[in-house]
C-alpha cells in the first residue's frame, strides 16, 4: 500500500512540475486522438445519417455491420493496419508504419463505426418525428440530411464523445502500428503499459491520472454544454 | 399570381395498410374558393384523407389529380399543411420560417421581409428570436400557421389544428385560418369539433369508416344532413355503437357489410 502512496505522490509531482517527457506524451496522445475523432466524425456523421435516411438494398446489412463494428477489437484493427502499412504490404511504400499518422489511421477505423452507428440511431429517431412535416415542406431525405444533423447536434455530441473515449483509451491498435517509440509514437496508454512492465509506477500512475482527468473533463464539459443548449432549445 | 393547381379531383381513391382498407373509394372534387371542413368520428380516416390529398401518402388504388393549369408540374410546391402536433426544428422562431422558405427556393434577400410579415400576422413578432421548441403548444401551432402562410400556398391543409388547444388558443388559430382564407388560400381542414366546423366551413365532407358519406354545402348540411349517420353525428350522438338500438342504422349504413 505504501508503494501506491509513494507512486501517487511521485505522480502528483510529475504532473505539477509539467515534466517534459510527460507533456510530450500527453500532447501526442491528444494530437492523435483528436485528429482521429475529427476525421471519424467527418466520415461517420454523414454516413450514419445517410444510412438512417435512405432506403437501399443491403441497408439492413450495413446497419448490422456498423453496430457490430462498434466493438472492433483494437488489436485486430492494429494488426490489419500493420499488415497494410508494413514494408511488404500494399501501402508499404508510403513508409507510414510506426508514425503518428499510422496511429491516426488505426483509430479512425476503430471509431468511425461507433460514430456512424450512434448517428444512425439519432437521425432515424428525428426523421420519424419530422418526416411528414419536412416532406410537406418539400424536403426529401437528401435535402433533410443537413437539417437533421444540425437538429440532432446535442445528441450527436455524445456520439462523437463516445468515439473520443474509445480513441483516447485504447492501447492495442496504437501499440501495434505506432510501436511505442520514445519521442515518436509514445502516447499515454502505451507509455502506461510500458512503465508498468518496467516497474516505474510513478510515471504510469501520473499518466493514468492525467488520462482520467482529461476524459472526465472533456465529457463533463460536453455534458454541461449539452444541458445548457437543451435548456435553451428543449 | 402564379397559375392555379386547383381543382383537385379524387377518383376512386382507396388506401390499404396492412391488408385493412382504411379509405374506401372516395370520389370528390375541390374547386377553388370555399373552405372545406372534413368531419367525422375518430378513426373515420380524416387525417389519412388529408394526407392523400396533400400527396404525403400514395393511394393503393385510384388517384388524386390536380387539374389546374399548373397542377401537372409540381403541385406540391403550391401546398402547405399544418399538423395536429406542430413539428419545430431546434432553431429560432424566425429560422423555422426561414428554413421553409429556403426549401421552397426563395432567395435570401426576399426572405427576411416575408418572415417578418408572416410572424406579425400571427402575433409572433416579439418571439422571433426565441428558440421555437420552448414556445407553448398554442404558440407553436401559431408558428406552424405562420410558416405555412409565409409560403403563400394556394391550398392549405390543416389536420385538427386545434385538437389540444385551450379556447383562447383555438380562437387565435381560427382567426389566423380565416385570415389566410381571406388572403386567397384554399382551406381544407379536418376537425372533430362540430362548433369549429360550423364556424369555419363553407362546405362539409362527412367521413365515416373510411367512406365519404356526404359532401354538401355547410348550411344545408348542418340544417338537414341527408345521411342518417351524419344526422346522428350532427346531433352529437356517439357513432361508435356497432349496432343501433333498432336496426335502422345497419340498414342505411353503406359500410354495414364491413361490420360482419
Amino acid at each position: 500500500m505504501n508503494d501506491f502512496g509513494d507512486a501517487f505522490w511521485a505522480a502528483f509531482q510529475l504532473v505539477v512540475s509539467l515534466d517534459a517527457d510527460l507533456t510530450e506524451i500527453v500532447g501526442l496522445s491528444l494530437q492523435v486522438s483528436l485528429t482521429a475523432v475529427f476525421i471519424a466524425a467527418l466520415i461517420g456523421l454523414p454516413l450514419g445519417a445517410a444510412v438512417a435516411l435512405f432506403r437501399f438494398p443491403g441497408r439492413m446489412a450495413v446497419v448490422v455491420i456498423l453496430n457490430a463494428f462498434m466493438g472492433l477489437p483494437p488489436v485486430v484493427v492494429g494488426l490489419v493496419v500493420y499488415l497494410l502499412l508494413s514494408r511488404a504490404g500494399p501501402f508499404g511504400v508510403l513508409g507510414l508504419l510506426f508514425t503518428p499518422t499510422a496511429m491516426i489511421i488505426a483509430q479512425v477505423i476503430l471509431i468511425t463505426p461507433i460514430i456512424a452507428a450512434l448517428t444512425r440511431q439519432v437521425i432515424e429517431d428525428l426523421w420519424s418525428e419530422y418526416e411528414e412535416q419536412l416532406r410537406s415542406l418539400g424536403a426529401g431525405p437528401a435535402r433533410a440530411l443537413t437539417a437533421l444533423l444540425w437538429d440532432g447536434r446535442f445528441s450527436l455530441v455524445t456520439a462523437v464523445l463516445a468515439g473520443f473515449g474509445r480513441a483516447s483509451a485504447e492501447v492495442g491498435a496504437v501499440m501495434i502500428v505506432g510501436g511505442n517509440i520514445d519521442h515518436v509514437s509514445r502516447v499515454m496508454t502505451t507509455a502506461i503499459a510500458l512503465e508498468v512492465s518496467k516497474g516505474d509506477l510513478a510515471l504510469a500512475l501520473g499518466l493514468g491520472l492525467i488520462l482520467l482527468v482529461l476524459s472526465t473533463g472533456i465529457n463533463g464539459a460536453a455534458f454541461l454544454i449539452k444541458e445548457m443548449a437543451l435548456k435553451r432549445h428543449a | 399570381m402564379t397559375e392555379a393547381i386547383l381543382p383537385l379531383a379524387l377518383e376512386n381513391v382507396s388506401l390499404e395498410i396492412g391488408g385493412v382498407r382504411l379509405i374506401k373509394d372516395i370520389q370528390c372534387r375541390f374547386e377553388a374558393g370555399p373552405r372545406s371542413v372534413v368531419i367525422g368520428p375518430n378513426g373515420a380516416g380524416k387525417s389519412l384523407f388529408l394526407r392523400l390529398c396533400h400527396g404525403l401518402i400514395a393511394p393503393t388504388s385510384g388517384a388524386g389529380r390536380w387539374q389546374g393549369p399548373a397542377g401537372a408540374a409540381q403541385p406540391g410546391a403550391a401546398q402547405a399543411m399544418v399538423f395536429q402536433r406542430p413539428v419545430m426544428l431546434r432553431r429560432s422562431v424566425a429560422a423555422n420560417v426561414d428554413y421553409a422558405l429556403k426549401l421552397k427556393g426563395h432567395a435570401r434577400a426576399e426572405r427576411a421581409e416575408i418572415i417578418d410579415e408572416a410572424l406579425a400576422r400571427c402575433g409572433l413578432r416579439r418571439l422571433r428570436d426565441q428558440p421555437a421548441r420552448v414556445l407553448s403548444f398554442g404558440e407553436q401551432q401559431k408558428l406552424a400557421l405562420a410558416r405555412a402562410w409565409a409560403l403563400r400556398p394556394q391550398v392549405l391543409f390543416l389536420d385538427e389544428p386545434t385538437a389540444s388547444l385551450d379556447p383562447a388558443a383555438t380562437h387565435a388559430v381560427e382567426e389566423i385560418v380565416q385570415a389566410i382564407h381571406d388572403a386567397g388560400t384554399r382551406i381544407i381542414m379536418t376537425t372533430h369539433d362540430l362548433g369549429q366546423a360550423r364556424r369555419l366551413s363553407d362546405e362539409v365532407l362527412f367521413l365515416h369508416r373510411g367512406r365519404l358519406l356526404e359532401h354538401a354545402e355547410a348550411g344545408a348540411f348542418f340544417e338537414n344532413p341527408k345521411n342518417d349517420l351524419a344526422q346522428a353525428f350532427v346531433r352529437g350522438e356517439l357513432l361508435w355503437w356497432r349496432y343501433g338500438r333498432d336496426n335502422r342504422r345497419a340498414e342505411a349504413d353503406p359500410t354495414a357489410e364491413d361490420l360482419d
